[in-house]
């Protein structure tokens, strides 16, 4: 970040590169207004949402990997993914990873919003960062309950089974709100089909884009120091 | 920012330090991650999952010595999940009723199926109009090369060949 007011007289191969990109695509100035930030006193409860960010990384880098064998039809699901525990190499792994990723992201996420919570952090001018949390939770969770059908197995089946049920309790408007959500009376093909597409389209780029916003209000606002015993 | 820092050279030493913490661990990870997900792509071009199996196609007394017969054959393979038949017809042709020659029906210019037409002496492709001769030999029409051929022995005067080799 110094190298602009150092008048170094034989910039080496590297920094000379460097220096030709930095002044073409701002990269010093990028650095200092999303790294370099002034940042109060904290403690590492506000490292949360850093730990969330990543885990939302490696949730997209797996789960673009399993795509790769998993096939979304009642014929297939349950074979291609025993195709990957069983056959792929590695595929336990990069299953594994995607698979308690989520349960650790929704953990993340919702320490997070707990954090921000009891510390005040929602409070003016941060309340629009607050409000795109909340849909960041509300997003989360939706990958969540749509991945778990995905597997195609009796835990998978039953669970939707009992969750999409609760959308059936809306008054009057239930039971059609669960034939939309199933595709149909029963889950089945059609369930399938829509829940991995929301699953790996709809939710992960609307994940992403909130997530931006999210992190643009951090950048522009900057967060809280945890408040004082007498505040 | 200076100002509230005791000493500028410690807080630079310390950010050095956690920068350097950052890459380690945010390498470690991106390295656990990424080098299996090399072996997780290209896994299934790598392993074969069906194993090579003699399939007996039938006696090679049943032969005409120097006239292709054709022999269906199926066999099961594993494509990926799934168990799927593989069937095909392969072309025997013995010149003194001892050693056999096994041709795939597999026209080596796009793949259709021939078929040996004894009135004209060849294995024809309705395709393209290939002709290849009863060694399996170009005779006429865009074939790049000759009918490929399955490896074959005889054993107690039965023609086998090798699948999924």
């Amino acid at each position: 970040m110094r190298v602009a007011e150092m008048p170094s007289a034989e910039p080496g191969r590297v920094e000379s590169v460097f220096r030709w990109l930095d002044e073409r695509l701002g990269l010093t100035t990028i650095y200092n207004t999303t790294l370099a930030r002034y940042v109060p006193k904290t403690n590492w409860l506000y490292t949360l949402g850093s730990a969330s960010t990543i885990l939302v990384i490696l949730q997209v880098i797996t789960g673009m990997l399993l795509t790769i064998y998993y096939v979304p039809t009642p014929d297939h699901a349950y074979d291609s993914i025993q195709y990957i525990m069983n056959e792929v190499s590695f595929g336990w792994l990069i299953r594994g990873i995607h698979h308690w990723g989520a349960t650790l992201l929704v953990l993340t996420v919702f320490l997070h919003m707990l954090r921000t919570f009891f510390v005040g952090a929602y409070k003016f001018p941060r309340e629009l960062t607050w409000l795109t949390g909340v849909g960041l939770l509300a997003v989360v969770m939706l990958l969540g309950f749509s991945g778990y059908l995905l597997p195609w197995n009796q835990r998978a089946y039953w669970a939707t089974q009992v969750g999409t049920s609760i959308i059936g309790a809306v008054p009057a408007v239930g039971p059609l709100l669960l034939r939309i959500a199933r595709g149909g009376d029963e889950i089945g093909a059609v369930t399938l089909a829509r829940f991995f597409g929301l699953h790996i389209w709809w939710l992960p780029i609307a994940l992403l884009g909130i997530i931006g916003v999210h992190i643009y209000l951090v950048i522009r606002i900057g967060i809280t120091a945890p408040p004082e015993r007498d505040e | 920012m200076s100002e509230e820092l005791s000493s500028p050279s410690e807080e630079y030493g310390r950010r050095r330090f956690l920068a350097g913490i950052v890459a380690v661990v945010g390498g470690a990870v991106a390295l656990i991650v990424g080098l299996p997900a090399i072996g997780y792509i290209i896994s299934p071009g790598v392993k074969r999952q069906s194993a090579e199996q003699w399939y007996p196609l039938g006696p090679i007394a049943g032969l005409t010595p120097g006239e292709p017969t054709g022999f269906p054959y199926s066999y099961r393979v594993q494509d990926g999940w799934e168990e799927i038949a593989v069937t095909g017809t392969a072309y025997a042709v013995t010149q003194d009723g001892v050693n056999v020659t096994v041709f795939s029906d597999v026209c080596t210019h796009l793949s259709c199926r021939v078929a040996w037409k004894q009135d004209r002496d060849v294995f024809f492709c309705p395709c393209h109009d290939g002709t290849f001769n009863a060694a399996g030999e170009v005779v006429g029409g865009p074939p790049p090369r000759p009918l490929d051929q399955f490896e074959s022995r005889v054993e107690n005067g039965t023609i086998e060949i090798l699948l999924g080799a």
